[in-house]
């Protein structure tokens, strides 16, 4: 059992302030993302529940009590490190000995855990090796084991693979969710690739400038984006954004900036007469049609099984299409999209909120 | 023939024949290999040169020995000599006693007979000898096992200490961030500017305080504190990466097992580095040593070999065999570690 | 090896395993400092302090309490002089020819030697064979015993050495080189030279490595002489280095101490005693020890250092700066 929990996190170096109040409660056996773009704090939070980093305000808990003044070493978290920092003169079993060493564990137990970790992640041939001697993925690896081994009751992960290249990438991805299945711990992990936080998270974490922007599971965040930042960074290709305004006369209207006019379910949105919005579709969500929002095409991939088109609205804006199969759209003309009104989003453009009604 | 001349005036580019400035450096270099060998290969020359050769003028380049034999009915063995003028021309004659200008001879193969012959017919048989007893006797009759110990001792024990506590120091300046740091580092690089020489009286003081004149520990110790090393491996230390320290304190390790576990083998080459010059620094030490060491039996070698050299004379034959002992241990410290040392004081400023 | 110190680090480790879990761990940092920073202020900022003490007290007592406060009378006696330059108008003396005798050897050591160093590094910057193995050459007198440099080359210049038998095989008369005073000066000169030379060739030689390759293909391309090349490549480009030579040659120049002591112990006379010798002598050779003299002078000194050592920070900030 280990539910980890923050309450009102803040983080200040000097007068900086990078966590600015942080609410987060991650259940046991709960695989955890926190994603965000670069600087946002990402790290330092999660330095902050590892005990690497001391707390300025509010508290973290585990298994509900406070562990403020609890060292690393005694939190009973383990960590992979986005650079592995796996111990340069040691070899990889002494890499994964080391910290059982640390607390004591009597030799021959060690000897089990190493061979047993060792053999679940296929390193087992590799454990007199220097890490020097190890590629890229087998270091992610003797990484991982190091954490593993310990039988810790979470894991902490720090951008783990973004030192690898795409295709390991995808494989490493795998490993750690069958990992995270099979140990059933509580897992933290950090990226800023919001692929990974959808394929891999039981609940996403969105940070921006060290606030938690939303929090909730993969597609609760796809579907129900709680904002503006969320909508623009969750989801790829990226949502596409116009501007405009609820009609003064009826409420189910939106007056786009380009004059054209969408209308919206009634009831889904709330917000009052000649409040500016920002409708939020996402690419896919798009459909060509006969009349609709007019758009001047600038440019189209055909990818064979999908097609891309990208085009400007009326007022200048930038949209992106995607369709399936092949298109007959060309360069420079004039065509027609329609929005479905049951996949839009809408904002109020001002504070950026959702416009959903609860 | 031709091909070896010029196989050896091809410059290293490999681009044709040497011309003047190559032959105006390889000449520098000849000179500077005699100016900066030759003494130190005249004393080792000199060293294996019995005391009747050393006081020889002018000197003969190789240690040079008189045959001798043991003749019956003489207790020490006798010198030999070649009988080049007079009556017993050709023969060869030992020598008994010398008078002035007669010496008294004999033939070792008929003792019973003594000749006297005149001093000028007559040229000592010599070969090349090295007198090995030089040395030996620096062991048997003199103190010099003793000075030897004190210098290892001194050495030894002073680097160790140093190695330690100004790696631990460096730890500290390098990996953590602690109120105080900068005031911290600010004093030690104050004290960069002091040089310690223009300190000896106070310091006299404290080790006089201490008790420890006339001790080794009251030259190990007012010493090993150096500035120097602690930049040297902080410098080092700085380059180590974080985020091992930050592993290892998720792996349970306390901040001295991270220290001694962690840092001190990832510091390796720099701790081998500071450890190399401390030897030479303590081995070749010699005005704190003067001060605080005062009576012969605590000397170091340093120190014996300056008090060696008496006032009006000076006992080459003990004085040269002594020096190549103590330049010995540098030498071939020197042999081995030459870059190690070439770059580690280059990159310290040699204090 | 390292499992025999086992049990010591385990012991070791107890007050630091305390301190962490008590304090936090930035205060270990504390204790990894103590070591070092107690006999830091034990043998270096204290004396510092305890130097001034000593410079205005006066007495033959090593104890501070049983010196006598005497202001700046070891100051006065060593500055009262009608004539600095003439060293016998002087109540002290020595002082003033070690004062001279330093700055003619400074001027002289430092002088040869850096040109000597700057020649020896430009040729082992050539293309040569077995660089390595002449750079060790030049190097090697660095690693020797002040003392054993001047053994070797009093063994060499005594009465019946090497030199003289030289001078007469070329019919010569021989020279008593370390008794007339002249040629004991020009010896030391000589053999500090000897001794220190290869340091500051080391240094010299790094510096020429860092001037790129292509500046001097392209003066080889406009067809400059290697005098040229030297003249208006080299030299400038190595001017920081040399300048940084330079001082820190000035600096260990002017503490110049073990080597002459060794050699011809400060004689003829005085002829070859520097500032060091005469603060030693004045504070631990001679009787009666006149420690707050020494102390005086040991201040003096240190004010000239600090002067040069400020401008070798100087130097080195501009040379960052570029
Ligand atoms: N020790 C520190 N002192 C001062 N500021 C710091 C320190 N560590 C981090 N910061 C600042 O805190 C902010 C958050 O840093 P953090 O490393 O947590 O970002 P991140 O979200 O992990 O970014 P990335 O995705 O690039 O790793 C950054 O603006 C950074 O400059
Ligand atoms: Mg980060």
């Amino acid at each position: 059992m280990a539910n980890i929990e923050l309450r009102n996190v803040v983080k200040r170096f000097g007068a900086l302030e990078v966590i600015k109040g942080v609410d987060l409660r991650i259940e046991h056996g709960e695989f955890c993302v926190f994603v965000g773009p670069s600087g946002c704090g990402k790290s330092t939070l999660l330095r902050m529940i590892s005990g690497l980093e001391d707390i300025t305000g509010g508290e973290v808990l585990i298994d509900g009590k406070p562990v403020n003044n609890v060292s690393a070493a005694e939190r009973g978290l383990s960590m992979v490190f986005q650079s592995y920092a796996l111990y340069p003169h040691m070899s990889v079993r002494q890499n994964l000995s080391f910290g059982l060493e640390n607390v004591r564990t009597p030799k021959d137990v060690i000897e089990t855990k190493v061979r047993d970790v060792a053999t679940m992640l296929q390193i087992d041939q590799l454990l007199e090796r220097r890490p020097k001697e190890l590629s890229g993925g087998q270091r992610q690896r003797v990484a991982i084991g190091r954490a593993v081994v310990r039988e810790p009751l979470g894991f902490l992960f720090d951008e783990p693979l973004s030192n690898l290249d795409a295709e390991l990438r995808v494989e490493m991805r795998g490993e750690i969710s069958s990992l995270h299945r099979r140990l059933g711990n509580s897992m933290i992990y950090v990226t800023h690739d919001q692929v990974e936080a959808m394929t891999m998270a039981d609940k996403i974490a969105v940070l921006r400038a060290g606030l938690v922007e939303q929090y909730g599971r993969p597609l609760e965040l796809y579907n129900r984006p709680a904002n503006l930042f969320v909508a623009g960074f969750i989801g790829s290709p990226k949502m596409n954004f116009l501007e405009g305004r609820i009609s003064a006369d009826a409420q189910t209207e939106i007056v786009l900036d380009s004059g054209e006019r969408l209308n919206v379910p009634a009831g889904k949105f709330s917000g009052g007469p000649d409040q500016r919005v920002t409708i939020g579709i996402r690419p896919t969500d798009l459909d060509l049609s006969e009349d609709g929002i007019r758009l001047d095409v600038g440019g189209v991939e055909q990818l064979g099984g999908e097609s891309h088109i990208f085009g400007t609205t009326a007022d200048g804006r930038k949209l992106t299409l995607h369709a399936q199969g092949q298109t007959p759209v060309a360069i420079g003309e004039e065509i027609r999209i329609s929005v479905p009104s049951d996949r839009m989003h809408l904002f109020d453009t001002q504070s950026g909120k959702t416009l959903l009604s609860a | 023939m031709a091909r070896i001349v010029a196989f050896l005036t091809r410059t290293r580019a490999g681009k044709g024949r040497m011309d003047w400035t190559d032959w105006v450096t390889y000449g520098y270099l000849l000179f500077g290999i005699v100016l900066m060998f030759g003494p130190v290969a005249w004393l080792l020359l000199s060293s294996f040169k019995t005391g009747a050769e050393l006081e020889r003028f002018p000197p003969r380049l190789l240690p040079v020995a008189q045959d001798t034999l043991v003749v019956e009915s003489y207790d020490e063995p006798l010198p030999l000599f070649k009988m080049i003028a007079g009556d017993q021309e050709g023969r060869t004659l030992a020598q008994i006693r010398r008078v002035g200008l007669i010496a008294q001879m004999v033939d070792p193969a008929e003792p019973e007979t003594r000749l006297k012959v005149n001093v000028a017919d007559r040229e000592p048989i010599e070969r090349i000898a090295f007198a090995w007893n030089n040395y030996t006797d620096l062991f048997e009759r003199l103190n010099f096992p003793l000075y030897l110990w004190n210098s290892t001792a001194i050495t030894l024990t002073a680097t160790a200490i140093m190695l330690v506590i100004n790696s631990m120091a460096a730890f500290a300046l390098s990996k953590y961030k602690f109120r105080g740091k900068l005031t911290v580092l600010a004093l030690v690089i104050g004290t960069l500017m002091v040089p310690g020489t223009v300190l000896l009286v106070p310091t006299f003081l404290l080790v006089s305080q201490f008790g420890m004149v006339n001790t080794l520990w009251g030259v190990i110790i007012p010493g090993a504190a150096t500035p120097t090393g602690v930049f040297l491996l902080r410098q080092y230390m700085i380059t180590i990466p974080d985020e091992i320290l930050d592993a290892a304190r998720m792996d349970s390790a306390s901040e001295w097992k991270i220290f001694w576990r962690i840092i001190i083998p990832l510091s390796a080459p720099a701790i081998a580095v500071l450890a190399i010059l401390a030897i030479m620094w303590r081995w070749n030490d010699f005005l704190w040593p003067l001060i605080v060491l005062s009576e012969n039996d605590k000397f170091t070698l340093q120190l014996a070999l300056n008090s060696f050299q008496g006032e009006f004379l000076t006992d080459w034959e003990k004085l040269l065999p002594a020096t190549v002992l103590t330049l010995l241990p540098v030498a071939i410290v020197f042999m081995f570690l030459q870059k190690y040392i070439a770059t580690g004081i280059a990159s310290t400023g040699g204090k | 090896m390292l499992k025999l110190l086992n049990p010591i680090m385990r012991l070791v480790e107890i007050p630091f395993l305390l301190v962490q879990k008590r304090l936090g761990i930035g205060m270990t940092a504390w204790l990894f400092l103590a070591p070092n920073l107690a006999l830091f202020s034990l043998f270096t900022f204290l004396p510092i302090i305890l130097n001034f003490s000593y410079a205005t007290t006066g007495g033959e007592a090593i104890l501070l309490r049983d010196r006598p406060d005497v202001g700046f009378q070891n100051f006065g006696n060593l500055l009262e002089c009608e004539n600095v330059l003439d060293p016998s108008s002087c109540r002290n003396d020595l002082f003033w020819r070690a004062v001279w005798n330093t700055v003619w050897f400074v001027v002289f050591q430092v002088g040869i030697m850096v040109i000597a160093a700057l020649a020896t590094a430009i040729v082992l910057n050539r293309k040569i064979r077995a660089r390595g193995l002449f750079r060790g050459v030049f190097f090697f007198p660095v690693l020797l015993s002040p003392v054993v440099v001047a053994l070797i080359w009093k063994w060499i210049l005594q009465r019946n050495g090497l030199l003289n038998a030289g001078l007469e095989s070329l019919g010569f008369e021989t020279i008593n080189w370390l008794i007339e005073r002249h040629w004991a000066f020009f010896w030391s000169t000589f053999i500090s030279i000897w001794a220190h030379m290869g340091f500051y060739t080391l240094i010299l030689l790094a510096g020429l490595q860092a001037i790129p390759q292509d500046v001097y293909e392209a003066a080889l391309m406009d067809r400059a002489s290697p005098w040229r090349c030297f003249r208006r490549i080299t030299l400038p480009l190595l001017s920081p280095t040399l300048l940084v030579v330079l001082v820190l040659a000035l600096i260990k120049g002017v503490q110049t101490f073990d080597e002459i002591y060794a050699f011809t112990g400060g004689g003829p006379g005085s002829a070859t005693t520097l500032i060091m010798q005469f603060i030693y002598e004045t504070g631990f050779g001679v009787q009666p020890r006149l420690l707050g003299v020494a102390a005086a002078a040991a201040i003096m000194l240190a004010m000239v250092l600090i002067f040069l050592t400020a401008l070798q920070f100087w130097i080195n900030r501009k040379k960052v700066d570029g």
